[in-house]
């Protein structure tokens, strides 16, 4: 099959790739370029292993082939801290031991960094039915909720310190 | 130094974060960050992938395979298939059961999904390509999905490559479909009890077929150093010191040359014991292209393929007194094997440890009998997070519990109570033979059932009933009871080998010149959180901090020889092969100390993280004073350096146990069903991490969950996977599952060196029950005694259908 050229931006690095028109995002991200954060649990859109933030929106990468992310700005685990900083979504993860086999984790940290940004104060119920297209089949939920709403109080508290320093 | 004041011993303790402390997981740095490293991560230079062709029917002979259309293909590098396989002696290999499986279909096919051709390609498109054009004519043969058909005089013959033997694996056959009978206690005497008793409850309980799911599917990387004749395989291994040792047996290849690792694994709840076609596959196309192959099932070819677990259609017939004390129990199995006989249990125990099934309770005699079959249906019944048919037997035993209870019109909390081994007949020998090391039942129930309110519940319960019956709502509420013991721990060498390999485990522990230090285990961690427990275990043995303990797993190259993570047997086996050979370590620093402070050994105490002379506290020599002393000084009679290794033979197994209680909602008219409570008491002996503890009861609960209101995998008559897909599999999201109540009691194992018992199996083995006896439960009033699992919404409404409550 004839390759074409597809450009987008990762984790704010310009990429330009030169793929088959059906190769799956998570395909790229993964064996392209070599972001292996982002996994893949069915490839029928039902786990949310693979989900990567999209130009702002939460997408499942096995969702949709790359060339359909020509010019996207794509985030993924591998972006959202450093090893010195970790996202605050990645501390509580770790605090709330929200994670067994990590396996599900980076989907579930991308989605949660995406739905906190939609609803920065949610209820446990908000967060379960936010979270609720990403399958984990270790922890049962319960600390990943507890990780999540551990993490928006932390961003609140952080805006909040950072609104009076502005003031 | 003199004028720093000495930490106390809880100071220094409580820095070593060792042992019952929730200490943060080591692994979640890199989990978080997108950093693990999983086998479908593996990246080699030259790497090609392979996919299976794969059979669209349960059941038919092979005309023809053309493989032509395919390897003209551009990007296609080669096609196998059982001819291809055949002069290497590998189109069929040896399953852990001991009958055999094939590698690729023989002439025949036997399951929907069998593997049928192995393409190997550039990438997974090109891959996919060639799998398209393979051409296979198929000539379809009757189908056999009901395993009480399977033994019909008319039936189709399976298994046509052992139609005529009439001696198997475990034993006689009376049929081409026949497996094995086993049988376990005393026939005749429970034929007897029974005969006589005063109170008889009879009931088939189904234990449908699932499947583990694992997040993750199964795969490998497999490489052929042609230069130095050396094979490494990167897989999804939940045993690779088996994978290394059967690989050696099936392929001649020198297991020195051999080198298994499992890499991070996403997930394994036994789907990742056994030894699948795609592993032989992928090594022999790497001998065969020079070059490594990567195969990664996708998750049909995983729910359709890979181990699927349970499928035991248990009859049993329980007797009591008019009292409710227990006087028998007889338990007829047909066990649905599927096409090959590829169950993952230790090799004298054809039906793992279903003789477990007398569960909690003291039960004079018994008799279980189990009878495998061949189906046209996948091969697999591994352990879907449980031990070896642990789940199976627990849920029978806590439905023929409730059943009575029923017959008797007793309370079944108090009839479960009534029949509860006691703690002083620990140890207590069970009537089909288990020996079971320790617990203290009547404590936990007893805490569960105040914790619960349980008088309060039943009171509820008949006020909705009452409101139910006068017509104001149309809701039931159940309340679901299970208490549980597992065997787990496989096991003691002397009756627990898997293809004649002991089910002991090691550690090796090398201390550094500064005072830290790396253990290997032959466990391998599936999200358990090994590198984070062992270490604790190790802290409290040798008083070196667990943050500066490396824990590693999973590279046979490196690890002793171990039999792998399932069956809750890390914490067991390796957990315990941990302690003692932090013992040695610990005994030879002894010896280092007593040489630098100059006086006998037995003039030492071990105080925490250091050796002290008896009545004189300032004189001490502290583990990392030592280990540098092991490396720096010569000492007569004592060799230089500080590293041991143990190999664990368990003296028995452990026996976990606990006490579930559910609270459940359901809608009569939809089948909707509401979990209201779940409160689970776990006695998993001593606690490690209760952080981890908790987690891995979230999850295994979950599981239960999953397993008893919805998930299977389910066959048509034509042998079609029904459910081959995670919108048809049933994987709760954190939408439909509740929050739990984790409690605890605390029973140490007397025969574990540290007392542990282990705990990631239990919630699912007694989740199971409780959330079916749940259901159950509700609508007992209306004269239900058993209900199949899963109880779906349909299958629910089925039963308030059948029971006339539409009406």
């Amino acid at each position: 099959m004839e390759k074409i050229n597809v450009s987008m931006k990762v984790n704010g690095k310009d990429e330009n790739l030169h793929v088959e028109p059906r190769t799956l995002l998570v395909h790229a991200l993964r064996e392209h370029l070599e972001y292996t954060g982002a996994h893949i649990g069915c490839s029928s859109s039902h786990c949310g292993a693979c989900t990567v933030d999209l130009n702002g929106k939460s997408v499942k990468s096995c969702t949709i082939f790359a060339p359909q992310a020509e010019g996207a700005e794509i985030l993924t685990v591998e972006g959202i801290g450093t090893p010195d900083k970790l996202h605050v979504i990645q501390e509580m993860f770790k605090e709330h031991h929200g994670l067994q086999c990590g396996y599900c984790t980076p989907g579930m940290i991308m989605r949660s960094y995406r739905f906190l940004q939609e609803n920065p104060n949610p209820t446990e119920e908000e967060v379960r039915f936010g979270i609720s297209g990403n399958l984990c089949r270790c922890t049962g939920y319960q600390n990943i909720v507890k990780s999540i709403m551990a993490a928006a109080k932390k961003l609140n508290e952080e805006a909040n310190v950072e609104k009076k320093e502005i003031a | 130094m003199d004028d720093v004041k000495t930490p106390s011993s809880e100071e220094r303790k409580s820095a070593l974060s060792g042992l019952g402390t929730s200490r943060k997981r080591v692994e979640d740095a890199r989990f978080t960050q997108g950093k693990g490293n999983y086998v479908d991560d593996i990246k080699l230079k030259g790497m090609l992938f392979g996919d299976f062709v794969r059979s669209p029917v349960a059941h038919a002979k092979i005309k023809k395979i053309d493989t032509a259309a395919a390897l003209a293909l551009p990007g296609v590098h080669a096609v196998l298939t059982a001819a291809d396989l055949e002069p290497l002696g590998l189109h069929w290999m040896p399953t852990l059961a001991g009958d055999k499986q094939m590698v690729l279909a023989d002439g025949k096919v036997l399951f929907q999904g069998q593997e049928v051709a192995f393409v190997v390609g550039d990438d997974r498109y090109a891959v996919s390509d060639g799998v398209a054009l393979v051409e296979v004519e198929y000539d379809e043969l009757p189908v056999v999905t009901d395993p009480f058909k399977a033994e019909m005089e008319d039936a189709p013959v399976l298994r046509e490559d052992i139609a005529d033997q009439k001696e198997g694996a475990h034993g006689p056959r009376r049929h081409p479909n026949h497996i094995f009978t086993w049988e376990s206690g005393d026939k005749e005497g429970t034929n007897k009890v029974l005969d006589e008793a005063e109170v008889v409850a009879d009931e088939m309980v189904y234990y449908h077929r699932t499947h583990p799911c694992p997040l993750e599917t199964c795969g490998c990387v497999a490489s052929m150093d042609k230069v130095n004749g050396k094979l490494t395989v990167w897989g999804t291994f939940q045993a690779p010191h088996a994978v290394r040792t059967v690989a050696s047996l099936i392929s001649s290849i020198p297991e020195h040359n051999i080198r298994i690792i499992s890499p991070d694994i996403g997930g394994g709840f036994g789907n990742k014991v056994g030894v699948y076609p795609g592993y032989v596959c992928a090594i022999v196309a790497s001998i065969v292209t020079g070059v490594p192959i990567k195969w990664v099932e996708d998750r049909m070819d995983n729910l359709m393929a890979t181990a699927f677990a349970r499928d035991y259609w248990m009859h049993g017939k329980i007797s009591a007194t008019k009292e409710g004390k227990i006087t028998g129990l007889w338990c007829h199995t047909t066990a649905d094997h599927g096409a090959f006989d590829a169950c993952a249990d230790p090799t004298k125990f054809p039906a793992g440890f279903m003789n477990i099934c007398t569960g909690s309770y003291d039960i004079p005699v018994a008799y279980l009998a189990v009878d495998g079959v061949y189906t046209n249906k996948a091969p697999g019944g591994v352990a879907y997070r449980c031990s070896f048919r642990v789940t199976e037997a627990s849920y029978f035993i806590e439905r023929m519990i409730e059943v009575l209870a029923l017959k008797l019109g007793m309370d079944s909390a108090e009839l479960r109570s009534k029949n509860f081994i006691k703690k002083e007949q620990f140890p207590y020998t069970s009537a089909l033979g288990w020996e079971y090391d320790s617990g203290d039942y009547h404590q936990a129930w007893d805490k569960a059932l105040e914790a619960v309110n349980y008088k309060k519940l039943r009171e509820d319960q008949a006020k909705q009933l009452e409101l139910f019956k006068s017509g104001k709502s149309r809701k039931l509420i159940g309340i679901g009871l299970s208490h549980f013991t597992e065997i787990v721990g496989a096991g003691p060498v002397k009756n627990c080998d898997i293809l004649g390999l002991g089910m002991f485990d090691a550690c090796e522990i090398r201390i550094h010149p500064t005072g830290s230090a790396i253990a290997r285990l032959g466990t391998i961690s599936q999200g358990q959180g090994h590198a984070t427990t062992f270490a604790q275990i190790l802290a409290s043995e040798i008083g070196i901090p667990a943050s500066d303990i490396t824990l590693e797993e999973g590279d046979t190259d490196t690890a002793p020889y171990g039999l792998g993570t399932y069956g809750s047997r890390s914490t067991p086996v390796a957990g315990a092969a941990t302690a003692m050979a932090g013992r040695k370590i610990r005994a030879k620093a002894q010896m280092i100390a007593a040489y630098l402070l100059e006086v006998h050994d037995d003039d030492l105490e071990w105080d925490v993280d250091r050796f002290v002379v008896k009545g004189a506290p300032e004189k001490f020599k502290t583990m990392k004073e030592i280990a540098f002393a092991s490396y720096n000084q010569a000492i007569p009679g004592v060799e230089p350096g500080l590293e041991a290794v143990s190999y664990y033979d368990p003296p028995n197994m452990t026996y976990p146990n606990g006490a579930y209680i559910c609270v459940m909602e359901i809608d009569v008219d939809t089948g909707v069903s509401e979990i209201k409570k779940v409160y689970a008491l776990d006695d998993c002996g001593t606690r490690i991490n209760p952080m981890i503890i908790e987690g891995q009861v979230h999850g295994g609960l979950t599981e239960a969950l999953a397993i008893s209101m919805g998930q299977e995998i389910a066959y048509d008559e034509q042998g079609n996977v029904m459910t081959g897909t995670l919108m048809d599999f049933f994987v709760p999201t954190a939408w439909e599952t509740p929050n739990y109540e984790t409690d605890f009691t605390e029973t140490p194992s007397p025969h574990h060196p540290i007392g542990a018992k282990g705990v990631g199996e239990s919630p699912n083995v007694g989740g199971v029950s409780a959330f079916s006896n749940a259901v159950h439960d509700a609508f007992k009033s209306f004269g239900l005694t058993q209900a199949h699992m899963p109880h779906d919404h349909w299958r629910v409404w089925k039963i308030a259908k059948d029971l006339g409550l539409h009406n």
